[in-house]
């Protein structure tokens, strides 16, 4: 029977994990608060955090073991929901495991950074719950305010607080693009939710109305500054070098990830009356962010804004999957941030474990003759980075996330060949600095001088020994994700009559034009 | 042996654990080299190291034990794939575990198998440094190129064909000569990029293959087929240079791309003289004997056969046979040139690729028959040639061809067995490389008599570069001091010429099991391509050609 969400139990009902998981890190918060900082404190309320997090997830998993649907409403129940939360929900497990380490590290005392992070985990989970812009807008601003707090939690590091503050104010210059956006969205409309907006659309042939285009015009520039798709990825760099290693991680991993399930839903949901129009400008985006974020990253020789111009890269193949705009497109867009989020949050760990205090350091060449000194450390990052390059059996699901969004783009209606070609091409360019780490690893001498690595902490050794299983094994036996991700759909809006059919080609993504 | 075979369910079985041996050697070795912990000297003294040099041999005689009941199963004649595996890998993909040989697969395979362990048994001595390491990415490697040989299903074929790269970098990087983060980066890049665009072309195709109700793709070779012979109408058109390029060409060229790269065929080939200089011997048999032959067998099993239309349309037939043409004579004479001997054997390799090439495009029976042998006579002569180069390397430290001269009468059984692989490098009668040059040769004159003509200058070359270079470091006056002490070979490295020596000259003298083995393959390729090509020529419209 599905959930009334217009009713106060219902709605209570459907958002149940997010409740949970914000009763936790309440909770939390007053018991971080009970005793004087300490490194034994921060440990403590850590565990309490991935101890509420795995809890969350319980919960999340049995919301999607029992199909639960909703009636239409403000919040979503469906399992693109909950696949998305789960996403989100692995990156938060890992962050706060190696950030437990990581601040015992780097004598940061602050037991808060762990509910900070549930927090923004929070956000996280409204954010693909919401099917309304006011929702969408209360899920990105919890979600960033706890973000731009951690990515300055370093006090003593000037860089820490420098990304900090480029972080707040790029980030609340494209909330204001997002705001005035969804306002001119509810000017052409009159409503703010997406079931209503999609309908008005489509009823009323919006598909060329000046205001919504505007709209929809500035939101996708509120929503590309979130998940740095190149022109709007400027800040990206800066702010992943000067964070915290773990909270870069998370960044680049479960807030991309949030933001883009919300512009999925959006665009799918919302806007699918006006595909024809948004479609070329997600087409450049796209284009433009797998060039530029990887023809960039080749330059880099610190790891961390490697990560972050990967990051980058990666936010340009998954746009490829919005583009597609098909249920197919938003089965693989699942998939691939999954395994995107799952090798993303791996490099990070291993970096963390392998970081110095302080950090002053992390150009790639500090990694020379790892192999020698970390064996199974050098084996697990080259997973990593083989993942995050998308190549078969050692990157596992790293290439079948590739497959299957390569898969959606060309199964479409309006097939896109010439983002496909772009995209293995700009895979094939990716390979220059993946594989620079994994070179350095294996084939360069560690220099005479280099400082002895740290032991790494128990919880980071076992993240990271897990994440790069679970690549390499769901790479070998992928079936039931791939059954999970196919059934994680959201699905978009039908179109008016006129426009439904085969989509009239008249995008640059038509590569192949009938003769 | 037939019945006996089938009494123990030989083919339901033999192409995965083939597989899987490999695989499961590879674990051992690594369980067992994070448990010794240290290194030791890594030389023979060592029980450390002497573990994962004695299973890997194991493992790889073991292979060719077990893959050797392919000579009964593929008999003569036979034209259909034997020993089918067909297992559902990742159904909601429409993924399938699917494998089987056929005359020309099973070749290739038994090649590998036996190949393998004279690699093995070539570097016993010559790596001391992570031989758990060394030999567990060799056995992968292994089951990767006969992953690419028994794949029956694009994904898997794509896949395996990836797969190789990860070891094959890593042997070269960190076991390789001077230069050889860089030989191995270029190997690497090249070779992927080439793979990628093949990537984008199998799903299409896998798309199309597909069940259009319930959108799962399916990559079985069958289906494939069926799908490449309605290809689309669509494709571009560059209207700057008047050319309109169909879809079928276009997808051509995509695996064309992965194909002519692995090969390598000239202008693509410049890639290998780094990779096989720069490489530990072991790499360099490894590449030159089996993994060129990868390229040309997905051309022989892929390319060519699922767009005989494009692949044999006359501007596209007639330019590959130019490139192969001047991959046989700018291969020879590049080598000539060669100071160094390692290379020169390199540059002979882009030569006799150039000519299997001419032999499958030239398309008539014998000729591809004759690619075919000069396939594997390229495998066994070019892996022996490796080989001793990296004996007398491992001796002088100096693959340099003017630091030897007149070691003849200081190393007379090196002298004899290099003299001999040599001479069936060049094609002399009696031994593998007569017989295949020849039938190339013949087959090809009934197409291509002009082309034939130019490429028989390439066999004169060879035996111009290779005699020269026989003659400047085992003949001429034995003119440097140093050289006078050279040890000959040892039991061990005579032991593993051996076989190789009684392989040339089996084919040179008596290449009919082999050839019959794989004529039912060879001949059914030459008459589907030429069936597709003839039939679909003739249904196009004027404008589109």
């Amino acid at each position: 029977m599905p959930i009334d969400v217009t009713l106060p139990g219902g709605l209570t009902l459907a958002l149940a994990p997010d409740l949970i998981l914000m009763a936790g890190a309440m909770l939390l918060m007053l018991w971080s608060a009970w005793r004087p900082d300490s490194a034994s404190h921060q440990r403590s309320v850590g565990i309490g955090a991935l101890v509420v997090t795995v809890i969350t997830t319980a919960a999340v998993i049995w919301f999607a073991a029992t199909g639960a649907k909703a009636k239409p409403g403000i919040v979503a129940v469906d399992s693109f929901r909950w696949a998305a939360d789960l996403i989100f929900l692995l990156a938060t497990f890992i962050a706060i495991a190696v950030s437990i380490d990581y601040n015992t590290r780097e004598g940061i005392d602050a037991p808060e950074t762990h509910v900070l992070v549930l927090f923004a985990t929070s956000g996280m989970m409204i954010l693909a719950a919401a099917r309304d812009l006011m929702i969408i807008f209360l899920g990105i601003e919890l979600m960033s305010i706890a973000v731009y707090v951690l990515a300055g939690l370093n006090r003593r590091s000037a860089r820490s607080a420098e990304a900090a503050i480029k972080y707040f104010l790029l980030g609340a210059f494209s909330t204001a693009f997002l705001l005035y956006g969804i306002a001119l969205v509810y000017g052409a409309t009159g409503s703010t939710n997406l079931a209503a907006i999609g309908e008005t659309v489509a009823k009323y042939r919006l598909g060329d109305s000046p205001m919504l285009l505007a709209g929809i015009a500035l939101i996708l520039v509120g929503f590309g500054f979130k998940v740095a798709a190149a022109p709007f990825h400027m800040w990206a760099p800066d702010v992943y070098e000067g964070a915290p290693t773990p909270i870069t991680g998370y960044m680049a991993a479960a807030v991309k990830a949030a933001a883009f399930a919300a512009f999925l839903r959006v665009w799918l949901e919302g806007f699918n009356g006006a595909y024809l129009r948004w479609h070329v400008a997600v087409w450049w985006l796209a284009a433009l962010t797998m060039v530029l974020g990887n023809v960039v990253a080749l330059a880099q020789q610190n790891l961390k804004r490697l990560l972050a111009y990967s990051s980058i890269a990666h936010s340009g193949f998954v746009l490829v999957a919005i583009v597609v705009g098909t249920p197919a497109g938003s089965s693989a867009f699942i998939f691939y941030l999954f395994a995107y989020t799952l090798a993303t949050m791996g490099a990070f760990a291993v970096v963390v474990a392998l970081g110095q205090p302080g950090e002053g350091d992390l150009t790639i060449d500090s990694y020379s003759g790892l192999w020698n000194d970390r064996p199974w450390m050098a084996l697990a990052m080259t997973v990593f980075m083989l993942a995050l390059l998308g190549f078969p059996i050692v990157g596992g699901i790293g290439f079948l996330a590739k497959w299957y969004v390569l898969q959606a783009a060309l199964q479409a209606p309006a097939p896109q060949f010439r983002l496909a070609v772009l995209l293995v091409i700009t895979t094939a360019i990716s390979a220059g600095y993946y594989l620079q780490v994994v070179r350095v690893m294996y084939m360069k001498p560690r220099p005479a001088n280099a400082p002895t690595p740290l032991p790494t902490g128990g919880l980071t050794r076992i993240v990271i020994g897990a994440a790069a299983i679970l690549i390499v094994a769901l790479g070998l036996f992928p079936d039931s994700m791939a059954v999970f991700a196919q059934r994680s759909v959201a699905q978009p809006t039908p179109t008016a009559p006129a426009a439904s059919g085969p989509i009239a080609v008249m995008s640059p993504g038509s590569a192949v034009a009938g003769r | 042996m037939l019945a006996f075979l089938t009494s123990i369910g030989y083919e339901s079985w033999v192409l995965p654990t083939l597989l899987a041996l490999p695989v499961a050697a590879a674990l051992v070795i690594v369980l067992h080299g994070s448990a010794s912990k240290g290194e030791g000297t890594g030389g023979l003294d060592d029980a450390a190291a002497m573990f994962p040099r004695r299973i890997t041999l194991f493992t790889f005689l073991l292979e060719f034990v077990v893959s050797i009941g392919l000579w009964w199963v593929v008999a003569p004649g036979e034209t259909g794939f034997r020993a089918v595996v067909d297992l559902p890998w990742i159904r909601t993909w429409g993924i399938r575990f699917a494998l089987g040989v056929d005359g020309i697969s099973a070749m290739l395979v038994l090649l590998t198998t036996f190949i393998m362990p004279l690699v093995v048994l070539g570097g016993w001595t010559s790596v001391r440094t992570k031989l758990h390491a060394y030999h567990a990415l060799m056995l992968i490697l292994t089951s990767g190129m006969l992953g690419v040989f028994m794949a029956r299903d694009l994904f898997l074929f794509y896949v395996m064909w990836e797969v190789m790269l990860v070891p094959m970098y890593f042997i070269i990087g960190i076991w390789g000569g001077a230069r050889r983060l860089y030989a191995a980066l270029k190997f690497f890049i090249f070779t992927m990029v080439g793979s990628l665009l093949m990537l984008v072309a199998i799903l299409y195709l896998g798309i199309k293959a597909g069940d259009p109700a319930t959108g799962i793709p399916n990559f079985a070779f069958d289906q494939i087929f069926a799908a490449a012979a309605q290809t689309p109408q669509g494709g571009i058109n560059l209207s700057w240079f008047g050319i309109f390029l169909p879809g079928s060409t276009l997808l051509f060229l995509a695996f064309f791309s992965a194909f002519a790269v692995k090969v390598p065929m000239f202008p693509f080939h410049t890639w290998l003289p780094d990779a096989h200089v720069e490489a530990p011997t072991a790499g360099s048999v490894i590449l030159a004997s089996i993994m060129l032959k990868l390229g040309t067998y997905g051309f022989i099993r892929l390319a060519i056969p699922l767009f005989p239309t494009a692949a044999m349309s006359p501007g596209m037939r007639t330019g590959i046979i130019i490139l192969a043409v001047i991959g046989v004579i700018y291969g020879s004479l590049v080598a000539m040139v060669q100071p160094d001997f390692k290379k020169l054997v390199a540059y002979s390799s882009v030569a006799h690729l150039g000519m299997v090439m001419l032999g499958l495009f030239a398309l008539t029976r014998e000729s591809v028959q004759g690619a075919m042998m000069v396939m594997i006579g390229h495998g066994l002569s070019t892996g022996a040639l490796f080989l001793l180069i990296g004996m007398i390397y491992e001796r002088k430290h100096s693959r340099e061809i003017a630091a030897y001269g007149g070691i003849a009468k200081v190393v007379p059984v090196f002298a004899t067995l290099l003299t001999i692989v040599a001479l069936s490098s060049i094609g002399l009668p009696g031994t593998n490389g007569f017989v295949s040059e020849f039938l190339v040769m013949v087959g090809s004159f009934k197409t291509y008599p002009y082309m034939t003509t130019i490429s028989a200058l390439g066999v004169i070359l060879a035996a111009a570069y290779l005699l020269w270079a026989l003659q400047r470091i085992i003949y001429n006056p034995l003119d440097k001091r140093d050289n006078e002490h050279l040890t000959d070979l040892n039991w061990r490295e005579i032991g593993l010429l051996v076989p190789v020596l009684f392989a040339i000259l089996w084919l040179g003298l008596y290449p009919k099991p082999v050839l019959a083995r794989m004529e039912g393959a060879t001949t059914s390729f030459v008459r589907r391509v030429e069936a597709g090509a003839s039939q679909r020529a003739a249904s196009l419209p004027r404008g589109a050609r």
